[in-house]
């Protein structure tokens, strides 16, 4: 009796509260994308927003097994469930079945299941078991290459999947990495690879080479000249410079057809509204007319009658915005910053390494869908389909962040216990 | 390594977060409340606003007959995007159309839209929708969109009417009012009228899904409008008459206009050879108007307005009128006729000489008016013979010659009175006299006139000295309402002028060129003419107005080719005026000889 109380008491009431209004909300949302006359009862499981009833009361149920569940289970198997996830991504690829292009999909009878979105929160754990070891230092070889591979390898097994959204994702442990010690210098190269790309597809590779070389130049009389320095700066510049090439030629000789136009449209160098820009046009049409206020619940006109593409997973937040205008919108996206500072915050008051690692892989995760998937719709970044957190219909997504986040909300649970 | 600095790395992701979401809320708070042309997409894309189109007003004849009204046509329209597995064969059986007929209208519409439902048959009638709306549910992806065209009752009054059809571009630049797809007057009273005939477009306004697929009307209904049908209009037309003149007027070239002189009525207004109105109407029309307009009788040609005649002897008594005015002419003034020996223009009549302007009207002698115009144009009070001819003109021209007369009626013509300039283009200023342009005397030479003026200086005489300006509409609408004022025109000659010259009128239909053709205890006042013309035998006139007394009708009658005005126009004249105030012909000898008359 007394470990049961001492349990539910030290739960973080708000990572729940959010998590439960963020959910609401997304039900409410899915239900007015999809709603038509014939169809009101809520419970109608014929609809999306009926499944959609029955994944949230299942994840309800989950995120209760993992509260009883003893918090070093996660840290203990670890490896053990990364392991596991990794085999379910080889297995589908070779007996998955294929939605929309990408073959990521088990279907046992009507339901359908997709490996690729547990296989977020095991790299999760397996990074913040390999952390919580002892000596940790960037500087050693060791300690750069592992947490690659970790990530790496889920990520190429979903890019032979076809799903580069999902496969992107990886890419949001670099926040991790960080906040273990990996320098700053890194995060900033990340910001410089992407502005360099953009630049070089958007004015083409001679003038970012030019302006490159002429940052460098400045650069040349800002640091001590001796000679480790010059030839690292060389290096970089070459470096720089061989990448506004691969940019230009990738985009040229190596991606399809399709995934250049929607780079094109994306930097306005292409207005292709009936093909890859019909999705982020008709998206931007729902949102922007939503107004200040919103047209009102099941007043939307662009995300019911079909105009938006998705509009109950990836373009969910078109519902949002359509129905409930900018103040809905800020609503949605205040809930998500609150929820990401949130998990930092308790992140930090860890006692465990394992903790604290993990609770940041948690933040990466849900900010990279956020980030991406709110910026597609608004059209500041390219469409890749991958869900909003909690918001989107789709039971794999749901189970998925809400085992993510009760795992972090039972470790945080259990800070005080004692290593 | 310093736990504490990289704890404080917590700060620099917290950052990151909030600036990524700090640049979302601008970019939407930009798209939602700044930029207002998501909301004019999204509202093109979901809003489709379907026209109601309104029936056209009717048409009734003076005595309340129903001459134009509508009748429902079904445009057949297809989505082709909902189109599949229909029996092509018996669709195009019950439309009449060939398989290759099929397949192209299919094409045309698929390259317009496959969403978007377009014209697949225009204006099917009322017979193959019948057929067709049983077997509706067998031929997705077609449905049927009401429309009324014309339907006339009578094959009577096609030139009157005009016609109806679909905008062209140029009109809808022109005027915003029209769409693509509306029906517009083209010529006629249609064309005239077309404001109020036309009635108020209705605008439903539906939403649609992306699949353009109706999903309901938007806000209940609210903003939409009913389409609101155009207003009647009674007409001046009595159709009886209208339709006995164009009976008289069949396998004849010409016109038939009557007024009603007191009120400027156009009574009957009749272009010959004419057509059966219903054939300009829907599906039927492009095809008809084709052979129409290649016909060489040129039935499309409105001759009542459009026509130009010389008016030849009708004309006289203008001169009379003007010389009278000019004190240059009285009652006791007498030219003498030598006959067919006479110089400069011969007499082609017997009779007294010398002789008075009461008999020079009764045997539409040449000689005397040629004497009379000789006398206005060389001995007038205007200090010259250019002068002389230019008040000539004036007083000629106030009888309703040589200009438009302003009917409610489209493409109308001036005819032509020539101006003194014309004269000093053709013979140079100061070389032209009364010799020079003596046909003028008798109604020849560049005098033109349009049966409608002739029909008008009828109605001048008639009125001793006015007319109102001619019209064929009487009311508007349920209350009747005037059309614009039709203005009274009045002419420079004296009332007292006019009396001698309709004695002179009266005496041709009783002891004149009209004498075989009076009418029982009707006196008419006329005047025949026989106008030669470039173009092959002379032309057959007659204009008169009777009673003489409190005259109800005033006529012009013009038959193209068809000799002296006393054998083709002024029997018909008679007839029409005897139909008209007798309502009923008792010389139907006269009448078969007519209705048997075929002159081309």
């Amino acid at each position: 009796m007394r470990e049961r109380r001492n349990l539910f008491s030290n739960i973080d009431v708000t990572l729940v509260v959010l998590y439960l209004v963020m959910v609401l909300l997304g039900w409410v949302n899915i239900y007015a994308a999809v709603y038509d006359e014939d169809h009101r009862s809520i419970i109608d499981i014929s609809q999306s927003y009926g499944k959609q009833m029955i994944f949230i009361a299942s994840s309800l149920f989950i995120a209760l097994v993992i509260l009883l569940t003893d918090a070093r289970f996660f840290s203990t198997f670890a490896y053990a469930i990364y392991g596991m996830t990794i085999f379910l991504l080889l297995v589908v690829l070779a007996v998955g079945s294929e939605v929309s292009g990408s073959k990521s999909w088990f279907h046992i009878g009507s339901f359908g299941f997709q490996p690729a979105e547990f296989a977020k929160f095991a790299t999760a754990l397996a990074l913040a078991r390999f952390f919580s070891a002892q000596h940790i230092n960037f500087r050693e070889f060791r300690t750069r290459i592992i947490p690659l591979v970790f990530m790496g390898l889920p990520a190429v097994l979903i890019l032979l999947q076809n799903d580069t959204g999902s496969a992107l994702v990886y890419s949001s442990f670099i926040l991790v990495l960080y906040r273990m010690g990996l320098s700053g210098n890194y995060l900033l190269a990340g910001a410089l690879i992407v502005v360099i790309a953009l630049s070089t597809l958007m004015v083409g590779p001679i003038y970012v080479v030019v302006l490159i070389t002429l940052m460098a130049g400045i650069l040349f009389f800002f640091i001590k000249r001796n000679r480790r320095n010059i030839i690292n700066l060389i290096a970089i510049l070459l470096l720089g410079i061989g990448f506004t090439y691969s940019v230009e030629y990738a985009v040229e000789n190596v991606l399809g057809e399709h995934q250049k136009t929607r780079i094109n449209v994306l930097l306005g160098k292409e207005m292709d509204l009936k093909g890859a820009g019909y999705n982020v046009n008709q998206s931007k049409i729902a949102i922007g007319s939503g107004g200040f206020a919103g047209k009102g619940f099941l007043n939307g006109t662009q995300t019911k009658y079909n105009f938006v593409p998705e509009q109950s997973t990836d373009f969910i937040f078109c519902t949002v915005g359509e129905e409930w205008g900018f103040l809905g919108s800020l609503v949605v996206i205040s809930l998500f910053i609150s929820l990401l500072i949130r998990i930092i915050l308790l992140a930090e008051r860890q006692r465990s390494d394992f903790s604290k690692v993990y609770g940041y892989g948690v933040a990466g995760i849900i900010f990279f869908h956020f980030m991406i998937n709110i910026g597609m719709t608004i059209g500041l970044v390219p469409v890749i389909g991958i869900p909003l957190p909690f918001f989107s219909y789709g039971g794999s997504s749901l189970w998925a962040f809400t085992i993510l986040l009760f795992i972090f909300i039972k470790q945080d649970a259990n800070r005080n216990a004692l290593l | 390594m310093a736990n504490r600095t990289l704890a404080s790395r917590r700060q620099t992701v917290i950052a990151i977060f909030l600036v990524i979401g700090f640049i979302y809320l601008v970019r939407l708070f930009y798209i939602q409340v700044v930029d207002k042309s998501y909301t004019l997409s999204a509202n093109n894309n979901v809003l489709r606003y379907v026209t109601q189109y309104p029936a056209r007003g009717l048409i009734y004849d003076r005595n309340g007959l129903l001459l134009v009204y509508n009748e429902a046509v079904y445009d057949l329209m297809v989505l082709p995007r909902q189109v599949k597995d229909i029996d092509t064969t018996e669709f195009c059986r019950l439309l009449d159309i060939t398989r290759e007929g099929f397949a192209e209208r299919m094409e045309k519409a698929v390259t317009y839209s496959r969403y978007k439902p377009s014209l697949f048959e225009k204006q099917i009638s009322k017979e193959t929708y019948g057929y067709l709306e049983e077997k509706m549910y067998r031929f997705p992806g077609f449905f049927v969109q009401p429309r009324t065209i014309r339907f006339y009752p009578k094959p009577i009054g096609a030139h009157l009417f005009g016609y109806v059809g679909e905008v062209t571009q140029g009109m809808i630049d022109k005027n915003p009012y029209y769409k693509s797809g509306d029906y517009i007057g083209i010529s006629g009273i249609e064309k005239s009228y077309e404001e109020v005939l036309r009635g108020i477009k209705g605008m439903k306004i539906k939403m649609v899904d992306v699949h353009n697929r109706e999903v309901g009307s938007f806000q209940e209904g609210r903003f939409d409008s009913a389409a609101i049908m155009g207003e009647d209009l009674y007409l001046s037309i009595d159709a009886e008459l209208q339709e006995y003149g164009e009976q008289l007027m069949k396998g004849k070239m010409g016109s038939v206009v009557a007024i009603e002189p007191s009120t400027g009525e156009i009574l009957a207004f009749l272009s010959s050879p004419s057509y059966d109105p219903n054939l300009l109407v829907g599906r039927v029309r492009s095809k008809n108007y084709r052979l129409l307009s290649e016909d060489a009788v040129k039935p499309l040609l409105n001759r009542a307005m459009a026509g130009t005649y010389p008016p030849g002897s009708t004309f006289k008594m203008v001169n009379d009128l003007v010389g009278l005015q000019e004190g240059l002419l009285d009652l006791h003034t007498r030219y003498s006729c030598q006959g067919k020996t006479s110089s400069p223009i011969r007499c082609t009549h017997t009779h007294q000489s010398p002789l008075g302007v009461l008999t020079a009207i009764e045997q539409s002698c040449n000689p005397f008016h040629w004497q009379v115009f000789r006398t206005i144009i060389t001995n007038g009070g205007y200090g010259g013979i250019r002068s002389n001819y230019v008040a000539w003109r004036n007083h000629v021209m106030s009888l309703g010659f040589g200009h438009k007369l302003g009917t409610d009626l489209q493409f109308e013509l001036s005819g032509n009175i020539p101006s003194a300039e014309k004269f000093d283009g053709i013979y140079g200023k100061g070389h032209w006299n009364a010799l020079t342009i003596r046909s003028l005397s008798i109604g020849q030479g560049e005098i033109l006139v349009t049966p409608l003026q002739l029909a008008n200086s009828a109605a001048v005489m008639a009125n001793r000295g006015y007319y109102i300006v001619p019209h064929v509409v009487k009311g508007i609408g349920e209350k009747h309402r005037k059309p614009a004022s039709f203005n009274k025109v009045v002419s420079t000659i004296d009332k007292k002028h006019f009396e001698i010259v309709v004695d002179g009128m009266r005496q041709v239909a009783t002891m004149g060129t009209a004498r075989w053709f009076q009418i029982d205890s009707v006196t008419m006042c006329g005047k025949t003419g026989t106008a030669e013309n470039p173009h092959g035998d002379d032309h057959s006139l007659f204009m008169a107005f009777a009673p003489a007394d409190n005259p109800k009708i005033a006529i012009a009658v013009i038959v193209e080719n068809a000799g002296f005005g006393s054998t083709t126009a002024l029997p018909i004249a008679s007839l029409m005026i005897e139909k008209y105030i007798k309502r009923k012909v008792l010389r139907k000898d006269v009448e078969e000889d007519m209705l048997n008359k075929k002159l081309y």
